[in-house]
């Protein structure tokens, strides 16, 4: 296959950036999409220009390091991530846009690579069990529902990459942080600062410039792991009822 | 072979207490000195690599009191590798009363690491196992569970008793998330100071105490000197010499073989864990290699066809045509040898030009009984997003064709060499999880290397650590101090020696050849004659490597290509080490299989009488041969057995 | 957050008017005498307890501040996520997200522009295509007669679009409001498909009604 490429292209965090085309040669079906960019990375050193940086690492769909918008979706046409989109899903002789996740939240670093220190920052705020090592009681000492602890993993399996972010047209990262509210929010473990949890997490979200959610659903549909959009709702029920009982102070 | 390296002095583990196993653990917590909680937070740790054995620490640390300072390379601490682990964490909780006991998780590792490991450790490990559940559930970590509400239990990777806890294909996710978690809490609390985009270039050592570390910043470039009591190493293990194996892209040995060059004794280096499923290589384009998880091997029966070059499809090869080679060889077990022997097999049929898919480098593991047995929606409930994972990477509907595996490198059993402590040669150093050596001895077994993390990180180094914090805080250090000085100035120099080079090839290409290099000779199988070309063929590449290399753009700005010949150059060195290690060690044991060294029908042959040590090995200066000190082990509880599985 | 929780209350608030406003409208097919009647009646509600108009009133302002509030949360939310996206795709391409919820703010704009040509054409006559009336029907009826095609053209199209904002606006404000649950998200988005089509086709019938000569 012989692929065109018009990848974006940017210095440093303070570079305008801009798009640049390239042809790459011979690719296989079975490569990789970051494959693919490692071969193009590999003939521009030769050519003695710098190589596109992306952010990778697994590259087994599970770490959550890649992640670029491809011909304007999130991850490209698959719903699986950056890593795991193998080129069979392109045709001989497209031309495909490559661009970085855009929000002000996630500036660019260089080329398709954004800091993604927001993330961290809404876990920080509240995304966690207090249960200092040591404290524990036996692990069987709260049973917890089938149901119950399988919405808890159906939520936990976000891989934090950013694309719920990518998609949505507001910009908005509330798909990730209703993904740990929900998570800890089944648990029997996670009852004592649940309403506390919301509220901080929402407000750090807020302050993060991330947009506001409106509901339009792009987060779970390129989401890779499939966290279900009625996560937002039940968010939505946590800060309602923490609001009201006032837990927000 | 004495051309290759020096034999030094003998050491032994100073710190492990000795009396009944049962109490050695107990015991070394009591005669521990203790920090005092006022004088902690007037105590500096820091702690290199946040998958489970650093997050854990840097948060138990951090509750603790202690003033952290954590490092990770990736953008957020949430990314390290040990995220990939598929399968689950053992514990010796007897939930399922079907006489499972600390003990008996005890006797299975040491009989697993092939009777290369400590008893004092393996016991200890098994102890703490039962406290990692508890506290993991406690974070809400979500594992799998019965109606009933109660945590499920499932048996793997050959053992009798149901003791890994599991959620669903992603343990190490959730477990990560829950030790990231923690950490996150910690550095709202301010307790821990997060660094991410960060690399350890080089270690701190003044006055023969590890006291801080060089990293560079991956997005500013700047070299920072961070100081501290005490480092802890966190970071992870050294597959990436191979290039392909199924270690992250950034996985490296730079943390673990700067502090090696500064004094810190790298133990069995040779210990390779290579996983006999995996996705096969499909190009050369490739740069990484997928595992399967090795459930798969219950149901699915591993074939090769009968002749040499037989390109038929496999659905039109008839039965009696088909090799099913684990079960011919080892009918006791069949397709669930330990890993190391399955692997080893695969590579026995491929190398007789039996192979399967591109390049000959495959073999079938087929699932068609399964399906007429069990019926496709079983197969499906029990391997479905297995099975989606293969046919999104190889193209092909594993429903319908045999699934290709090969085995693939996978972790390591070699580190640096920690005491009882946790604390390598060099004092106020701490290794932790897959960067030191402890525990899998020269195999490690399924669902055993979460364990391991985490037990040191939650349990392990904050209890002992403390022993050497006591006689703290050490004299202050800082830019100014002549060795923080020159261990900056030498991670500058080298890498305006790498900017400076613009030669011809890129890293990857060295890289890859390097692979070739370590997996044709220092894979599954090794010998004398291969080892020794090996070492001469890393010694030409590493010289044409620091002649000819290209690395583009400059230190100032976020370069990968940069990282990736720092890293590079790290595992030149290291490969050789681990040739030399393979060399010396002329026994077969669990990883670890030398040509030489088999019975008559072709199994490994261990050699208890010669080498029943760990192999420590100190750095020798730059260009000499390292040296040699062995550390005996004795075995006072589970008797040494020749392992035998057919 | 609170944007969001005053966007849906609001929208509730409206959406629970324009079923009333649809009620009202329909009379036209019981006859002139009906309609009116019922426009009359809207001011004696309440009465003795209220003035004359007095229940109207209310009624206008409730739906004044909603309008407002509904609109100042709308540029606020609109605001901020074209902060939170400073620099646009140069690509862009929609994965799932229905029509309706990619025209909510032009959409929105839309029907603001509407609502006050609706009010000044039939609440104050002060737009009066077909001549001045007393009587709400016989305006109603003037405005829509086949020669101002145009004017009922424009009500189809405002009405339509707001169907659409209904589409998106009754399922998101329920998803805000907490009520979505994944078991039931086909179920919401239908209720909302459903809502919003029966108030298109009962606003759309009596204007349509008019102009094709079924409504006298």
């Amino acid at each position: 296959m012989n692929i065109t490429l018009r990848v974006w292209r940017q210095k440093g965090p303070d570079d305008k950036g801009r798009m640049v085309t390239y042809k790459v040669e011979d690719v296989s079906p079975d490569m990789s999409f970051l494959e693919m960019l490692d071969v193009l990375n590999e003939r521009l050193i030769l050519e003695g220009e710098e190589p596109v940086a992306f952010d990778h690492d697994c590259r087994e769909g599970i770490c959550g390091a890649c992640g670029v918008v491809i011909d304007g979706e999130a991850h490209g046409p698959e719903t699986t991530t950056t890593c795991q989109l193998h080129m069979r899903s392109f045709s001989d002789g497209d031309t495909i846009t490559v661009e970085p996740w855009r929000a002000k939240a996630f500036p660019v670093i260089k080329d398709l690579v954004v800091d993604r220190g927001a993330f961290d920052r809404i876990i920080q705020a509240g995304g966690y069990i207090s249960a200092p090592t040591g404290t524990a009681p036996d692990a069987h000492a709260s049973p917890v529902p089938k149901a119950d602890a399988d919405r808890a993993f159906d939520a936990a399996t976000c891989i934090g990459c950013g694309a719920c972010v990518a998609a949505c047209p507001n910009a908005s990262g509330m798909l990730f942080t209703a993904a740990k509210v929900t998570h800890l929010g089944m648990l029997p473990q996670g009852q004592p600062e649940r309403e506390a949890r919301v509220v901080q997490m929402v407000n750090q979200h807020d302050e993060e410039d991330f947009g506001g959610c409106t509901n339009i659903g792009e987060c779970a549909a390129v989401c890779p792991k499939g966290i279900p959009l009625d996560t937002i709702s039940q968010l939505n029920r946590d800060l309602l009822g923490s609001l009201s009982s006032g837990a927000a102070e | 072979m004495k051309d290759l390296y020096i034999e030094g002095d003998e050491i032994r583990d100073e710190k492990a207490p000795a009396g009944p196993v049962a109490e050695r653990w107990d015991q070394r917590r009591f005669s521990a000195k203790l920090v005092n909680p006022a004088n902690r937070r007037k105590l500096s740790v820091i702690v290199v690599g946040t998958g489970l054995a650093g997050a854990s620490a840097a948060a138990t640390l951090g509750e603790a009191g202690y003033q952290v300072k954590s490092f990770c390379y990736q953008d957020s601490p949430r990314r390290a590798h040990s995220i990939a682990a598929q399968g689950g964490i053992n514990a010796a909780k007897n939930y399922r009363n079907d006489g499972d006991s600390i003990y008996r998780l005890f006797y299975d590792t040491v009989k697993g690491g092939d009777f290369r490991s400590r008893e004092s450790n393996v016991y200890r490990l098994s102890q703490v196992s039962v406290e990692i559940i508890d506290q993991c559930v406690a974070q809400g970590v979500p594992f799998a569970r019965e109606y009933g509400g109660l945590l499920d239990n499932r048996s793997f990777g050959g053992v009798q008793v149901s003791r890994t806890f599991y959620a669903r294909g992603q343990t190490g996710q959730q477990l990560l998330i829950g030790a990231y978690q923690a950490l996150e809490r910690q550095v709202q609390a301010g307790t821990v100071e997060m660094n991410t985009r960060h690399e350890m270039l080089e270690l701190i050592v003044v006055d023969g105490r590890a006291r801080g570390i060089v990293a560079r910043d991956m997005v500013t470039g700047e070299i920072e000197t961070h100081f501290a009591d005490a480092v802890v190493l966190s970071s992870g293990g050294y597959g990436n010499v191979f290039y392909l194996s199924t270690n992250a892209m950034g996985c490296n040995v730079t943390a673990t073989w700067r502090a090696h060059r500064k004094g810190a004794y790298f133990a069995n280096p040779c210990y390779t864990q290579i996983h006999p499923t995996c996705i096969p290589v499909s190009g050369d384009y490739q740069s990484k290699l997928t595992l399967m998880s090795e459930s798969l091997r219950n149901d699915g029966r591993i074939w090769v066809p009968n002749e040499a070059g037989d390109t038929r499809d496999p659905r039109e090869i008839p039965e009696e045509e088909r090799d099913y080679y684990l079960e011919r060889i080892y009918p006791a077990f069949g397709n669930l040898v330990p890993r190391d022997i399955a692997s080893r097999a695969a590579k026995n049929v491929c190398d007789e030009g039996r192979g399967v898919g591109p390049g000959g480098l495959g073999v079938y593991l087929d699932f068609a009984d399964a399906i007429k047995r069990l019926g496709r929606p079983a197969v499906e409930a029990k391997y479905g997003n297995l099975f989606d994972m293969y046919q999104r990477i190889t193209g092909e509907n594993p429903y319908e064709v045999p699934m290709r595996i090969y085995p693939a490198v996978h972790y390591t059993m070699g580190g640096l060499w920690v005491d009882y402590d946790l604390q390598s040669s060099i004092p106020g150093l701490f290794v932790t999880g897959e960067a030191n050596f402890s525990d899998h001895g020269a195999n490690r077994l399924g669902a055993s290397a979460l364990m391991q993390g985490l037990a040191d990180g939650y349990f392990v180094l904050p209890n002992t650590i403390n022993d050497y914090l006591a006689a703290g805080p050490f004299e202050e250090v800082d830019e100014s101090t002549p060795e923080a000085g020159e261990a900056a100035e030498a991670v500058r120099a080298r890498i305006d020696k790498l900017l400076s080079i613009n030669g011809n090839r890129t890293v990857d290409s060295f890289h890859k050849e390097l692979g070739h290099i370590m997996w044709d000779y220092c894979g599954m199988e090794r010998n004398e004659e291969g080892l020794r070309k090996a070492v001469e063929r890393i010694r030409e590449l590493r010289e044409e490597f620091w002649q000819n290399v290209r690395v583009l753009g400059e230190n100032e700005e976020l370069n990968q290509s940069l990282e990736k010949a720092g890293r590079v150059a790290d595992f030149f060195e290291l490969a050789e080490l681990m040739c030399i290690d393979a060399l010396h060690r002329r026994e077969s044991c669990g990883g670890h299989f030398r040509s030489e060294s088999q019975t008559e029908d072709g199994e490994a042959l261990r050699h208890d009488d010669e080498f029943a040590y760990v192999a420590a090995w100190e750095f020798g200066g730059t260009g000499e041969p390292p040296v040699l000190r062995k550390e005996p082990l004795e075995y006072e509880y589970v008797e040494m057995k020749q392992r035998s599985y057919k | 957050m609170a944007l969001k929780s005053a966007m849906a209350v609001t929208g509730v608030i409206l959406v629970l008017f324009l079923i009333a406003h649809m009620y009202g409208n329909l009379n036209a097919f019981a006859g002139q005498e009906a309609f009116d009647t019922y426009s009359h009646h809207l001011r004696e509600l309440g009465e003795p307890m209220l003035p004359h108009g007095g229940f109207l009133w209310i009624m206008r302002v409730v739906l004044l501040a909603s309008v407002l509030i509904h609109t100042y949360a709308a540029v606020a939310l609109w605001r901020r996520a074209g902060r939170a996206r400073p620099v646009r795709y140069q690509v862009t391409k929609r994965v799932q997200r229905s029509y309706s919820s990619y025209t909510m703010r032009y959409g929105g704009i839309m029907i603001a522009l509407f609502t006050v040509f609706h009010v000044l054409h039939l609440t104050t006559n002060t737009i009066h295509p077909g001549g001045r009336s007393e009587s709400p029907y016989e305006r109603m009826v003037a405005g829509f007669q086949p020669e101002f095609w145009y004017v009922t053209l424009f009500y189809v199209a405002a009405v339509i679009a707001v169907g659409f904002h209904l589409r998106h606006g009754i399922w998101s404000a329920l998803a805000t409001l907490g009520i979505n649950r994944q078991s039931r998200q086909r179920s919401l988005n239908i209720i909302a498909t459903v809502i919003a089509a029966a108030l298109t086709i009962g606003f759309l019938l009596t204007p349509l009604s008019v102009t094709f000569g079924l409504v006298e």
